[in-house]
């Protein structure tokens, strides 16, 4: 399983950020920060993925979506919420339509603060996931050696 | 004819960094209908000014969105200086359109870049990126933050660029302009590229103006309209403001005044730089506005024009603050190029228009 945790991939959603944070991930993504040189990939399909970066506060309309991309990914998989919007509602707390952090649809394990969320706060976030990951897999392993 | 079907696309789909609902009615390949669904990232800002006194919303405003926050934040203070008669000296407003147009190249380069990884060149795309980091550069340096600046107020901004800072400003575009080129070339003389964007996701002049499409995506389809030329603040001393136009209408031609809109910001920077008066920055106004007073504004952020509207209720709190942003505009834009075009074809022309979902919801 340590193929997995060495070069995670990752899938990211968009909640109702105001765009500062997603900027701020792919940024993570490209030559400065280059987290692709760790093997981390972006992916668009939630069945590859083993971290799930989400930026934005949930509403409404986006909570089904959120919860529905979550289910797809196969266990063992790793929450991290971008941005104080993801993990608390941050400057829109108040807001008609928010009903509050990422936390409130799914289990989140890390949470990267800021406002915007600076690359590096990522970088640190998605190590620290990684570190998860692996727990989770051991854990699951276990669980299927008992079984069996 | 096959039969039709109607594909979904989005909200959360690979070339889309935002959500944003498609509903393609395709028959064979080709796309016959769009019916497109929005409402993933409303936040109901608007409504927080109830809550925010006119000094705070500074910073909900910044926060419509991440890409052009600058100019959010600059379009809301204009609106609400007007309000209330506010004169913001000079030096103030050359600072405000400098950031803004380092705000536009920065916004574009991020286009740029999406726009290539959606047609696949993803080197490219990593090319932009890098370049953008440089502009990134600038702004943390002038103001602490990356993507969101917080450097006005209304009456001024915050923090004032020293002179040989802004030498320095414009030594460091003319560098980024040498590499600029160089990513510039790859996008207009490559075939690959051309024979990707080339009479994809036409749009005539006609249609455009029916339409009212707004920015780069309407001045593609040679619409000379940009609110830069109404001469607002620093904007009314330059020399010789013409919005970059091109009659061709397609996705190539997007991409080529936005391309060009880049230099131009490069050169409003430098020619401003060079006659920036020294009046002081402004400071943070006491007053509130009047019981129904109302002003109204328009801005060109880097995806067209933005319109805001402002209604005082004699307390520190606005009574309504309304925005139109341009990507509102030109989802009907979109939709129209989209009628026709090959499946294929889809991602280029939704990212053409560089939609900006956060900030056409709110
Ligand atoms: S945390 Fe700040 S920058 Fe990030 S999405 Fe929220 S408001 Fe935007």
């Amino acid at each position: 399983m340590s193929s997995v945790s060495k070069s995670p991939w990752v899938i990211h959603y968009d909640g109702s950020s105001c765009n500062g944070c997603d900027i701020e991930v792919l940024a993570a993504l490209t030559p400065l920060y280059d987290v692709e040189r760790f093997g981390i990939i972006n992916t668009g399909n939630p069945k590859h993925a083993d971290i799930f970066l989400v930026t934005g506060s949930v509403n409404e309309q986006n909570i089904s979506v959120i919860k529905e991309i979550y289910d797809q990914m196969v266990e063992p998989k790793v929450v991290v919420a971008c941005g104080v919007c993801a993990c608390s509602g941050g400057i829109f707390h108040d807001c008609y339509n928010v009903i509050g952090g990422v936390d409130k649809a799914i289990p989140v394990d890390v949470y990267a603060p800021g406002c915007a969320v600076r690359p590096e706060a990522i970088i640190d976030a998605v190590v620290q996931g990684i570190g998860i990951l692996e727990e989770k897999s051991a854990a699951l392993a276990a669980a299927k050696k008992k079984g069996a | 004819m096959g039969k039709a079907t109607v594909i979904p696309f989005g909200p959360q789909h690979p070339v889309l960094p935002e959500p944003l609902h498609l509903d393609l009615v395709v028959e064979d390949e080709r796309v016959i209908e769009v019916i497109p669904q929005i409402g993933f990232i409303h936040r109901g800002l608007e409504k927080l000014v109830e809550k925010r006194d006119i000094h705070q919303f500074i910073y909900v405003a910044e926060r419509i969105c991440g890409i052009c926050s600058f100019g959010h934040s600059l379009g809301y203070a204009e609106t609400v200086e007007d309000l209330m008669g506010v004169e913001v000296p000079k030096r103030a407003q050359y600072l405000r359109v400098i950031w803004h147009e380092l705000s536009r190249i920065h916004s574009h380069l991020l286009w740029m870049g999406l726009g290539a990884d959606a047609f696949g060149f993803e080197a490219l795309f990593m090319h932009c990126w890098r370049l953008r980091e440089r502009i990134l550069d600038i702004f943390e340096a002038t103001t602490g933050g990356r993507v969101i600046l917080s450097a006005v107020n209304i009456g001024g901004v915050n923090r004032d660029i020293e002179d040989s800072e802004l030498y320095a400003i414009v030594d460091k575009l003319e560098g980024i302009r040498g590499e600029y080129h160089e990513i510039c070339n790859a996008f207009v003389n490559d075939y690959s590229v051309a024979s990707r964007l080339v009479g994809v996701g036409y749009l005539s002049q006609e249609e455009a103006e029916a339409l009212c499409m707004v920015g780069p995506f309407a001045r593609a389809s040679n619409v000379a309209y940009d609110c830069r030329m109404l001469g607002r603040g620093g904007y009314g001393d330059l020399e010789n403001f013409q919005p970059i136009l091109s009659d061709e209408g397609d996705c190539y031609a997007r991409v080529k005044v936005r391309a060009a809109e880049v230099e131009q910001s490069i050169d409003i920077i430098k020619e401003l730089v060079s006659k920036i008066p020294h009046d002081g920055i402004g400071e943070k106004s006491k007053l509130t506005p009047a019981d129904g007073a109302m002003a109204s504004n328009v801005l060109e952020q880097p995806r067209g024009e933005c319109y805001y509207f402002a209604r005082g209720n004699g307390t520190k709190n606005l009574d309504r603050m309304r925005m139109r942003t341009p990507t509102s505009q030109n989802l009907a834009g979109m939709v129209k190029a989209l009628e026709g075009c090959e499946l294929a074809d889809v991602p280029n022309i939704i990212l053409t228009i560089d939609p900006c979902i956060s900030c056409c919801e709110r």
